[in-house]
């Protein structure tokens, strides 16, 4: 019963963990950016979940709505929303220039020519 | 207060953050570095006169669109802010002062109305996390000073920049996203995102699981970006490839900043007794201990100047770690000294690589052979701040190892132990900056300068300013001592 009350809690786990894997796991870099992304893909689930009130309406305040999801949680999210895109942004224009310079976007290759 | 004074707290982020876009629009050569000192030096009299104004103990506050806190967003400024405010801005001013011709010859041309509009944005990211009281707020500023200190690295001349921001870029936002789960998890306890608020209502709650998830996945997170040993991977290289004045702004306040904010969790927010048990510091200890001891060994071996001194960096913020997790007032003086000592005498190392970089190429300690004697006003400056490193008395870094010192012996026969780390730890320092003067002294020059570039001016001047701060410092700590203190003071407040 626990599990399923709690279903979007570990979603978020399961996500953060699988986000987790790929960006510490893969060797190619855009592969460790979507890593990136489902990690905080995974926070943003976290925050949303903690908002909704069971039974509650969207936070529009109208006639016959009196239970409400909490607004702030949302309002939060849309703005790491905004900086995780910046980060994701920032993170594919690196690689572009990665791939410019070393003609490879493979750790490994990478690595092999730095070290000559 | 009055007028404008009132919205100096604001006043100290907004105007780098509205000063960046209009930087970017300023095309013709050397205006854009122009504007970008000129904010960065009006923001270092904002961070002058808030310092001087919280001396005497009392915190500036401002509610932003004067919404009152919790409800609103809440700025406060405390010693503790202020110190860190100054030491950002100096940073700031300075390292853009001195640094035009030699990110001249760093960065690609015609780009650095972008790079100096960058600039900005890391300067006011930065404030941003010391003057916000509102733990969603930091976030955010973190992320915006962290994106722009990427991009700021990414400028480095050399291609191995770019994997090294990339490495950082990954670490950094793993940090940061942790950071945003403990956050998360705390308002789902306690509903609210203002500090003052949070540490309220957490204390009858400090036992409980999402509680002291909240306080492991928020250490983690900004010890991660504090690059505090074994989470210190990422720093090295970016440290080494980005362009020596970048070095010089990041290597003095960047990774404190994080400290900062790890530093008013631990003690301000989660209080004393997380669980009932030991202070949430204490765990700390051991990662202080191995920052500093395994910073200050590799940095004994590496043959790069500037990864040597971002290795001893390492060991330097296992200095702060150190001095914070003894969780007393001198040992939270000591640590909030010692970011603004470290912050004078590693600036001011870096500043003196950059002003030797216009005649060597490359950073290796080989390279530097010889340059005692050609380079006689420049090396004089070094030997100041690695002396000031080192922790000589007479120099700012004493101080703050004469404080840390006596925190450990006040701890009894553990403090020996901790009193032995400093030690050896400060010995393997004369070694590895013995290795620079010794190089620069002694070695034969393998190979003759076909540069015959003159310095530029400025920059020694300014890296003799630093140099001259060391000393003054060392004998008169007076200012930073005083805010260390009532920082440590607000600090330990939260305990109480």
């Amino acid at each position: 019963m626990d599990i399923l009350a709690h279903f979007h809690y570990w979603v978020f786990a399961i996500l953060l963990m699988i986000g987790f894997y790929a960006v510490t796991a893969k060797l190619n870099l855009i592969k460790k950016l979507i890593g990136l992304s489902l990690l905080q893909a995974a926070v943003f689930l976290l925050y949303i979940s903690m908002g909704k009130v069971s039974g509650g309406t969207a936070p529009i305040v109208g006639a016959g709505t009196e239970v409400f999801s909490s607004p702030l949680p949302q309002v939060l999210i849309l703005t790491a929303i905004v900086v995780s895109i910046s980060t994701t942004a920032l993170g594919l224009g690196l690689i572009v220039r990665i791939r410019e310079e070393y003609g490879s976007i493979e750790e490994n290759a990478i690595h092999e020519q730095d070290e000559q | 207060m009055t007028g404008l004074d009132a919205h100096l707290p604001a006043l100290q982020v907004i105007i780098p953050l509205l000063m960046a876009p209009v930087v970017v629009l300023l095309r013709p050569k050397g205006l854009a570095w122009a504007a970008a000192s000129a904010t960065s030096v009006m923001a270092f009299t904002i961070a002058v006169h808030l310092a001087l104004a919280v001396l005497g103990g009392e915190p500036l506050t401002y509610q932003m669109g004067s919404w009152p806190a919790p409800y609103g967003i809440e700025l406060r400024v405390d010693a503790f802010s202020a110190l860190l405010l100054l030491v950002i801005t100096g940073a700031s001013s300075l390292a853009l002062l001195a640094g035009r011709k030699s990110l001249a010859a760093d960065i690609v041309e015609d780009r650095d109305h972008y790079f100096f509009s960058t600039w900005l944005l890391a300067v006011a990211g930065l404030a941003g996390i010391a003057v916000s009281a509102d733990a969603f707020n930091i976030f955010v500023f973190m992320e915006i000073s962290s994106l722009a200190s990427y991009i700021l690295i990414a400028g480095g001349p050399d291609r191995r920049a770019l994997t090294a921001v990339f490495k950082y870029l990954i670490m950094g936002t793993i940090g940061a996203t942790f950071y945003l789960i403990g956050i998360g998890l705390i308002y789902m306890m306690t509903g609210t995102l203002n500090l003052q608020d949070i540490a309220l209502r957490l204390a009858p709650m400090t036992a409980e699981t999402p509680i002291l998830a909240a306080a492991g996945f928020i250490t983690v997170g900004l010890a991660l970006k504090a690059a505090i040993f074994p989470l210190h991977v990422w720093l090295p290289n970016a440290y080494t490839y980005a362009p020596h004045i970048v070095t010089a702004f990041l290597a003095a306040c960047a990774t404190k900043l994080s400290v900062y904010v790890l530093m008013r969790f631990d003690f301000f927010v989660f209080g004393q007794d997380l669980a009932g048990e030991v202070q949430l510091s204490l765990y700390l200890l051991p990662l202080a201990i191995l920052s500093i001891l395994i910073g200050s060994g590799v940095a004994m071996f590496e043959r790069d100047m500037k990864r040597l001194l971002a290795f001893s960096s390492v060991a330097q913020i296992g200095y702060i770690v150190l001095g914070a997790s003894l969780a007393t007032v001198t040992g939270l003086t000591a640590a909030t000294l010692h970011m603004f000592n470290h912050a004078l005498a590693k600036g001011g190392l870096f500043l003196s690589i950059a002003a030797f970089a216009v005649i060597i190429a490359g950073s290796g300690v080989d390279r530097i052979a010889g340059m005692a004697r050609r380079m006689p006003v420049t090396f004089a400056a070094l030997t100041i701040c690695g002396l000031s490193l080192i922790g000589v008395p007479g120099t700012a870094g004493f101080i703050s190892k004469w404080y840390l010192i006596q925190a450990a012996l006040e701890l009894g026969a553990l403090g020996m132990a901790l009193v032995a780390v400093i030690l050896i730890s400060s010995l393997m320092a004369v070694v590895y900056v013995w290795r620079i003067v010794e190089s620069a002294c002694f070695a034969v020059p393998s190979e003759k300068f076909e540069t015959n570039a003159p310095i530029s001016r400025v920059l020694l001047v300014v890296t003799w300013v630093v140099a001259l701060a060391n000393v003054y410092f060392g004998l008169m700590p007076a200012l930073p001592l005083e805010l260390s203190q009532s920082a440590a003071e607000v600090l330990l407040g939260g305990i109480g």
